[in-house]
């Protein structure tokens, strides 16, 4: 185990660019932890950081938080904005609030788990490589486009923690262009929210384990109850082939 | 056979055998990859069916005894200017199989080539000609945003200082680069030939969407990497591996849609580089599904930046359409150091033929307007323009800097240097020429070392011509030409097209 060397940063008002210089050469220093206290929206916190850093973020951080982040791991003490994970490749991001549109986008590894609600495009091209394998989990409800061209990982989706009580659990068009990996929804999920040709199937005891282990991370991280979270059934949503326009196109 | 079905009768191209020269020695077996000739065990002899020839003359060039050629069908549909044989052939198609029409390389459509309209000025008399061959002449480019104007203070020791920070800069020794090509859409040995073709001549090839392979990163001062709507390959170490990261939004051959890669070319290294399983199909949306609006594009310009750590120039890669002036400068607005624009007659892998052949403007007029409208706007030093799609020769090069641009990418050129003959079926995976194919029986046909040393000769051939050129425009250094419309002349072209193009008729 390394020392853990903790740095408490304030973002304030301070710029963005300015503040993610501060935090790399503190991490050049040899700083691995980092409590960042009166966020206001700074953009491309971890992004593009690598190695066994932590960081605890109060406040609300801006878009493309952990934007090609390849280790960090980030707790969000409150909402994130958008862009979380885009293109991430490995560490976690927790959020114990909700987030907005497109996360994890493209992420090839690593995880995000929202506690509350996500706006639309969550997990769009998310791809798995041999032991990478993205997760999201998402505590509450999503928007449109959930998974589309998803190629590979996992999305569980609870619907649980959601401020949203009148909502589907997920928008329109859930898994549209989806050629790899899976999503898993806790409860049921309306045919009609789906993509073309899907449609949502009951799992079975292997799929039970990988929502179970998930879960009991989840829970863990987010400090809820795994029990009363696997006390309901689960469907999932497959893709029907992994080349779904194999057979569009014709030579000329 | 007695009937056979329309499609089947009316094949593209007709292979005639010289029975007297051919030898029966089976070369043009092997070296069709679409089983156009076969050994007929009954005739003990070599035969061929017309109808899978593609037309790439492969066979023809091996031939040890000079025994085959390879002409167009001369047997045609019965003439009409509207039915052109084309549209007959892919209705029959397309009424065959319900598909969409897929095609490869640039678009074969007759739209005006206005570099043929355009003619270079040359001195005489007065501002002399220079000869490049014994005084100096700089091809010397810089890509990236200039300052609007440098403050150079004196320093301690009486000496000029700058004091204005610069932004980062891509060095090119001529302003000729290798276009985007993925690694996939074309095999490893061409990817190394280009690395190493463009380390031999000062310039940069770009990676295309498809990741960098590890054994490639040592040539990074010569690359720059590109990050598309899949992804594909992005992570840390790619993004900071070259001089410069590309954001490709567009490509000319197929603006507004997205990339497609078929399972069938997804071997182990492409898997690898991609990080993709092998033989799932490799799909780049249409948009980037992070890029709504010019602010969202901001956002990823910055992201790059600091994962770059501002070390990298951003360029952004739009295809030529209507709008392009207005969407370039939102471009340059968004913190762009380099807008790439690629021209209708751009090449590509796989495009649906429809979109390849009527979507998008030719980049001569794309080009000239896109740096007008910088230019009025005042910002067309935030950004350097790369001119893409159809630049054939070094005249083509000279054309495309005197209407603004700073720099141009080569990619059919590049392939028709080693070897491409312009068949259009890189989407096969089967390409007779080892480009466009990454099976390995097909592959090893082109040789990197054979190859690296084509592209830099063509390098350096268009380099010297440039040289030439410039020379006897009086002018020593590509700089003086950048923008400098007045040394264009348009012929056979309408008003209209000359004020688009910002240049006078030839004779005024």
């Amino acid at each position: 185990m390394a020392k853990i060397i903790t740095k408490t940063l304030s973002a304030g008002r301070t710029y963005y660019k300015q503040f993610n210089e501060e935090i790399r050469a503190l991490v050049k220093e040899g700083v691995n932890h980092f409590i960042i206290n009166d966020c206001n929206g700074q953009r491309y916190i971890g992004t593009a950081m690598e190695g066994d850093i932590k960081f605890d973020i109060h406040g609300v951080p801006g878009q493309d938080l952990a934007a090609f982040m390849r280790g960090p791991h980030i707790r969000i003490h409150n909402n994130a904005q958008d862009g979380v994970g885009n293109t991430m490749d490995a560490g976690r991001v927790i959020i114990e609030g909700l987030a907005g549109d497109v996360i994890g986008y493209a992420m090839r590894g690593g995880e995000i788990f929202i506690q509350g609600d996500v706006g639309y495009r969550v997990g769009i091209h998310m791809k798995a490589y041999l032991d990478h394998q993205p997760k999201i989990v998402i505590g509450g409800k999503a928007g449109d486009f959930l998974g589309e061209y998803m190629a590979g990982g996992i999305i569980l989706l609870l619907g649980m923690f959601s401020d949203k009580p009148d909502s589907p659990i997920a928008g329109r068009s859930l898994g549209t262009g989806m050629h790899g990996g899976v999503i898993y929804v806790r409860g049921e999920i309306p045919e009609d929210q789906l993509g073309p040709g899907l449609h949502a199937q009951p799992v079975d005891s292997e799929d039970l384990k990988v929502i179970e282990e998930l879960v009991k991370e989840y829970a863990k991280e987010l400090k809820l109850d795994s029990t009363e979270i696997m006390n309901e059934g689960f469907v999932k949503v497959r893709p029907f082939s992994h080349r779904p326009y194999g057979n569009l196109y014709v030579a000329c | 056979m007695l009937f056979q079905p329309v499609n089947k009768n009316y094949h593209e191209f007709c292979i005639i055998r010289d029975k007297d020269l051919c030898i029966n020695c089976k070369v043009c077996v092997r070296q069709c990859s679409y089983e156009a000739h076969y050994w007929d065990e009954s005739r003990q002899k070599v035969m061929h069916d017309n109808t899978k020839c593609i037309g790439c003359h492969r066979c023809e060039a091996l031939c040890p005894t000079a025994a085959l050629n390879i002409v167009n069908k001369p047997s045609d549909f019965r003439t009409n200017s509207l039915w052109r044989p084309v549209f007959l052939q892919n209705i029959y198609k397309q009424a065959d199989t319900g598909g969409v029409l897929l095609a490869g390389m640039g678009s074969p459509v007759d739209i005006p080539v206005y570099w043929d309209s355009m003619l270079l000025d040359a001195s005489q008399v007065t501002n002399p000609s220079i000869d490049p061959l014994r005084e100096p002449m700089e091809l010397k480019t810089f890509l990236g945003a200039k300052p609007k104007r440098v403050k150079i203070v004196t320093g301690k020791d009486g000496k000029p200082e700058l004091k204005t920070k610069l932004s980062p800069q891509i060095e090119l020794d001529v302003p000729i680069m290798f276009a985007a090509m993925s690694f996939g859409a074309i095999n490893f040995n061409l990817h190394r030939a280009m690395a190493r073709a463009a380390t031999e001549t000062g310039t940069v090839y770009n990676t295309g969407e498809g990741g960098l392979h590890k054994s490639l990163y040592k040539y990074g001062k010569n690359t720059i990497v590109q990050v598309a709507s899949g992804r594909f390959g992005v992570h840390l170490d790619y993004l900071k591996a070259g001089v410069g990261i590309e954001i490709k939004v567009g490509q000319g051959a197929k603006p507004g849609i997205g990339g497609h890669l078929p399972g069938e070319k997804i071997n182990d290294q492409v898997s690898e580089t991609r990080m993709i399983p092998i033989g799932s199909d490799a799909i780049s949306p249409a948009p980037h599904h992070d890029i709504y609006s010019i602010e969202d594009l901001l956002q990823l310009i910055f992201a790059l930046k600091e994962a770059s750590e501002y070390k990298a120039p951003i360029s952004v890669k739009i295809a030529a359409v209507h709008n392009v002036a207005a969407i370039a400068s939102g471009i340059a607005r968004a913190g762009a150091d380099i807008v790439t624009i690629d021209g209708m007659r751009g090449g590509t892998g796989a495009a649906p033929a429809m979109i390849r052949d009527n979507v998008g403007i030719p980049i001569e007029l794309a080009l000239a307007q896109v740096d007008q409208r910088l230019r009025d706007e005042g910002i067309r030093n935030k950004v350097s323009i790369v001119a893409a799609g159809g630049i054939r020769c070094s005249a083509d090069v000279v054309k495309a800097i005197a209407l603004g641009a700073d720099a141009v990418y080569i990619g059919t050129a590049t392939l028709i240097a080693v070897g491409c003959t312009l068949c259009g079926r890189c989407y096969t995976g089967k390409c007779p020429w080892g480009i466009a194919t990454n099976d390995p029986k097909l592959s090893k046909r082109q040789n990197p070392d054979i190859a690296a040393k084509k592209l830099a000769n063509l390098i350096r051939a268009w380099g010297h011509e440039i040289e030439e050129m410039l020379g006897g425009m009086g002018l020593n250094s590509i700089e003086s030409l950048r923008g400098n419309r007045d040394k264009l002349r348009g012929v056979g072209i309408s008003d209209i097209e000359l004020d688009i193009l910002g240049i006078k008729h030839a004779g005024r």
